[in-house]
């Protein structure tokens, strides 16, 4: 188990190179709505949940990988987080 | 031939034979079963009447996929009108344009969305309909509990089932539309009682078959899952919209509740293959797997039949407007050196088809065409939409209409058809039809863009990417980031464009028209 990762910024990375080239950073705030906001499809959703995965050494349940746990950096980044303890 | 009983009939005789075998199952609300259904039916109908519906009227359905919807539908033709389902999860600007556009004179609706609904409705200066709220879907619950509610206030009378005649309205399906406003295609009776006669004669449902209702209620794939359920008292397993993308608790879901007969788009069915983990589940049950609603990218395909060779395969081919009219059979395995898709096969056979060239005339088979369709399939029209509905036809001289697809097909010499492509700015995204130019129409309510052009370009793995061009009133360009969450404010999610480009200026052909080959270079 990797200790001290900032899972916040870990996801805002992913987000931006994969999903939002040439986008400002700052833009991605932690409140974002990713999914209900269009930013985030059900691919890109899928292939970030599949990169954590194997990244952090974690599984997420299906009943995880939905709206109600990913919409945002700040829930993404919790999850990932209480995943890895 | 006799005109056909109307669509709700399949429910009252599947009562009567099958009482308590399971109609609908909601994975984790519950299961009801024939008899219940046909009673919580009847007493939506009875409640639709006392609040004004009438036979040949139109019912709003805004809830998420539930038994309560379920029951809502029958319940709503049980009243001889037509329902319109619309997705719950598209913006409710739109939602109301659809409901107001058709002059429902009821709907039955979730609480989170009805006051929303009738503010939107009245923005556009309708008459607000009668609602039937329903606090929360699940399992009938919140239907039984609304009807409950209304009955002490007021009971309602019971009535008989309306018999509506084959050219009355069943249901009324919105697409997207090419000018930025969705349309309605009406669907009588015999339409959809002729297609769910041929999918029985065709797959021969059984009373313990399970089918999986996939496709949204608003998507003309539930027309299969939800009525030949029914006609053959089998169970229809809902599969909820918000989980209806997770490949894992698809192929869970096939495992657990031991589906028989599996319909989606294939998007889907590429996500299972590709995500679902098939071959560590037991899917034995599967009988049948149908999809439609788009090309199914062959490696995908492929991928699927060697994880899953013991069901039998259907590609099912056809626009709202005809429901399914052709269909082939694909038989596992797929040949390693297969590139080319699968042909859409033949004409069904309750409707008829032929290939025609610009002026309408008949094509040699062999040469590409586009593809008309008559017969009993055929809807009547588009809602209130004169001029699109007979463009929509071509009419030969003996007075027969032929719905054209827009779809350009090649008739090979043992009669299946090979899908060509489009004759215009149509594409089909997970299933949904999309008209480029709705998704330029809502990029155009943006107050920075001066010009929008979207184009579609095939993709190996998603079937089809949309590329949407821009350029600024005065050299301002909204982020990424902007931009999706504008688009989520005014298009499904479906339709949002996989990428945005800004340019300083849109190029332009000979004819100063927006030059989309040039475009279609830059994706």
């Amino acid at each position: 188990m990797e200790t001290g990762i900032d899972y916040r910024q870990a996801v805002k990375d992913y987000i931006l190179n994969e999903f939002l080239p040439g986008e400002n950073p700052d833009n991605l705030t932690d409140d974002l709505p990713l999914i209900s906001g269009g930013i985030l499809d059900s691919i890109a959703t899928l292939k970030m949940v599949l990169y954590f995965e194997e990244r952090f050494g974690i599984v997420l349940e299906a009943h995880e990988a939905d709206k109600e746990h990913l919409d945002t950096v700040h829930d993404i980044a919790a999850l990932l987080a209480s995943k890895a303890r | 031939m006799p005109a056909p009983s109307p669509l709700h009939c399949a429910l009252r005789e599947s009562a009567a034979r099958h009482p308590s075998r399971p109609a609908v199952v909601e994975p984790g609300s519950g299961t009801l079963d024939y008899r219940a259904l046909d009673a919580l039916s009847d007493r939506v109908r009875d409640r639709l009447a006392a609040l004004g519906v009438r036979p040949r009227d139109r019912v709003g359905l805004y809830l998420r996929k539930s038994i309560d919807t379920v029951a809502a539908i029958f319940g709503i033709l049980k009243t001889g009108a037509a329902y319109v389902p619309v997705d719950p999860d598209a913006p409710p600007a739109r939602n109301a344009y659809i409901l107001h556009n058709c002059a429902v004179a009821a709907a039955v609706v979730e609480a989170r969305f009805a006051e929303r609904l009738a503010a939107e409705i009245a923005a556009l200066g309708g008459a607000v309909p009668a609602q039937l709220v329903v606090d929360e879907t699940g399992g009938g619950h919140g239907l039984a509990r609304a009807l409950d509610a209304a009955d002490a206030r007021q009971p309602a009378a019971a009535i008989d089932d309306a018999m509506p005649g084959p050219d009355d309205l069943a249901y009324i399906l919105y697409t997207s539309g090419s000018t930025g406003k969705p349309k309605g295609v009406m669907l009588s009776h015999e339409n959809a009682v002729s297609f769910v006669e041929w999918c029985s004669d065709v797959f021969a449902p059984r009373p313990d078959d399970r089918l999986s209702s996939h496709a949204p209620f608003h998507f003309d794939l539930s027309i299969l899952d939800i009525h030949l359920a029914i006609r053959h008292g089998a169970a229809l397993v809902l599969i909820a919209e918000d989980r209806g993308k997770d490949p894992l608790h698809l192929a869970r879901l096939i495992q657990d509740e031991k589906i028989t007969i599996w319909y989606s788009a294939p998007s889907i069915l590429s996500l299972m293959a590709q995500f679902g983990k098939l071959p560590e589940h037991d899917c034995s049950s599967l009988r049948l797997v149908l999809f439609a609603g788009e090309v199914f990218p062959v490696k995908h395909l492929r991928t699927l039949c060697a994880q899953l060779p013991a069901p039998r395969y259907f590609n099912l081919y056809g626009p709202t407007e005809t429901n399914v009219c052709n269909y082939y059979e694909v038989v596992p395995p797929v040949p390693e050196a297969r590139t080319a898709p699968y042909p859409i096969g033949r004409i069904c056979e309750h409707l008829r088809g032929k290939a025609v060239d610009e002026h309408g005339n008949p094509v040699a088979a062999g040469d590409e065409g586009e593809l008309c369709i008559t017969g009993r399939g055929v809807m009547q029209g588009y809602w209130m939409l004169p001029e699109q509905t007979a463009r929509g036809f071509l009419v030969d001289a003996d007075g027969t209409r032929w719905y054209r697809t827009g779809d350009v097909v090649v008739e090979e010499s043992d009669g299946n058809y090979i899908y060509r492509g489009r004759r215009d700015r149509m594409v089909k995204r997970r299933g949904y039809r999309v008209e480029l130019g709705e998704i330029e129409a809502g990029l155009y309510q943006h107050p920075l863009i001066k010009e929008a052009a979207v184009v579609a370009l095939p993709d190996a793995d998603a079937g089809v990417r949309i590329t949407a061009f821009l350029s600024s009133k005065d050299g301002t360009r909204a982020s990424l980031i902007e931009l999706k969450r504008f688009c989520a404010e005014k298009l499904p999610l479906y339709m949002i464009p996989d990428q945005f480009a800004w340019l300083d200026a849109l190029p332009r052909t000979s004819t100063d028209k927006t030059d989309y080959q040039r475009l279609k270079e830059f994706a």
